[in-house]
């Protein structure tokens, strides 16, 4: 399935890039993407291009037509688990990342429990007290781990307005802070895969050891 | 004084619980980050904001 491209020659081409020290970091690193929606199917296909070994992929959800217009399934994709449909598009693209899927909705209960072996924690929900809830547990449950979150990226605003910022030592938030998807009424795949790869950026620094 | 995103503010002997409904937020849809750490939302109730303090409330918006 995966042609000529064999490990070592993908290997071999990110430390060829990022050096064999970032590369093999980044190889032996696992992020959990919670949520697979606009944001985090962006953010999933972004750490695996850009080298993470392991990622742990979390969504309840199957995919919809109304999703096609900001997320990264396929028509054909509709109506399969968004977790198989991603972990499918993530093999095509990058054959050797190792991928966990759990098919299961994310409460402050069963938190802990899904995201134990993540090195990051990548918050990708649409719902704000969602959003709460995963960095409020993360951040009290698992001090150790680094988390990333996003708020803000609804409508047609401007793409400069989205950014990123360390609140913690552990916790950093993208996103303009005030967009709201009630308000703006709708989301537009640029600026939510804009905010999707600020997340996925600082998950790649953190891990690389560049932050 | 606290300092709270970013603005100084008359907080200081309130609990943050307080301050939270005082300044309208929706405690479900915040995390507070108090002096570098995110406060536990069982600690809300029980911690007084002090002269000196420095926090953030972040209020996450919906979207993803």
């Amino acid at each position: 399935m995966s042609g000529a491209v064999d490990r070592q020659a993908l290997h071999r081409v990110l430390a060829e890039r990022y050096g064999e020290e970032t590369a093999a970091r980044l190889e032996n690193s696992t992020v959990a993407v919670c949520g697979l929606g606009g944001l985090g199917s962006n953010i999933a296909i972004d750490l695996a291009r850009g080298g993470v070994g392991k990622l742990i992929l979390i969504d309840f959800d199957r995919v919809d037509i109304s999703n096609l217009h900001r997320q990264q399934y396929k028509a054909a994709q509709v109506g399969m688990l968004k977790t198989e449909a991603m972990a499918e598009n993530i093999r095509e693209i990058m054959p050797y990342t190792q991928i966990v899927t759990y098919n299961v909705k994310l409460t402050e209960e069963n938190i802990c429990k899904y995201v134990a072996d993540a090195d990051v924690v990548c918050e990708a929900f649409d719902e704000a007290d969602s959003k709460a809830v995963l960095i409020n547990t993360v951040c009290e449950k698992l001090p150790e781990k680094y988390i990333i979150s996003s708020s803000g990226m609804a409508g047609f605003g401007d793409g400069n307005d989205i950014k990123t910022r360390r609140i913690t030592d552990k916790f950093f938030l993208c996103g303009d802070g005030k967009s709201d998807v009630e308000s703006e009424k709708t989301l537009v795949s640029a600026r939510v895969s804009l905010c999707a790869a600020h997340e996925a950026l600082a998950a790649l620094k953190l891990l690389a050891g560049k932050i | 004084m606290v300092k709270i995103n970013g603005e100084l503010t008359e907080a200081a002997g309130k609990t943050v619980e307080e301050y939270l409904s005082s300044a309208g937020y929706d405690k479900k849809r915040v995390a507070v980050e108090l002096n570098g750490d995110i406060l536990p939302k069982c600690a809300y109730a029980d911690t007084v904001l002090k002269d000196g303090d420095s926090a953030e409330v972040v209020s996450f918006v919906g979207g993803g």
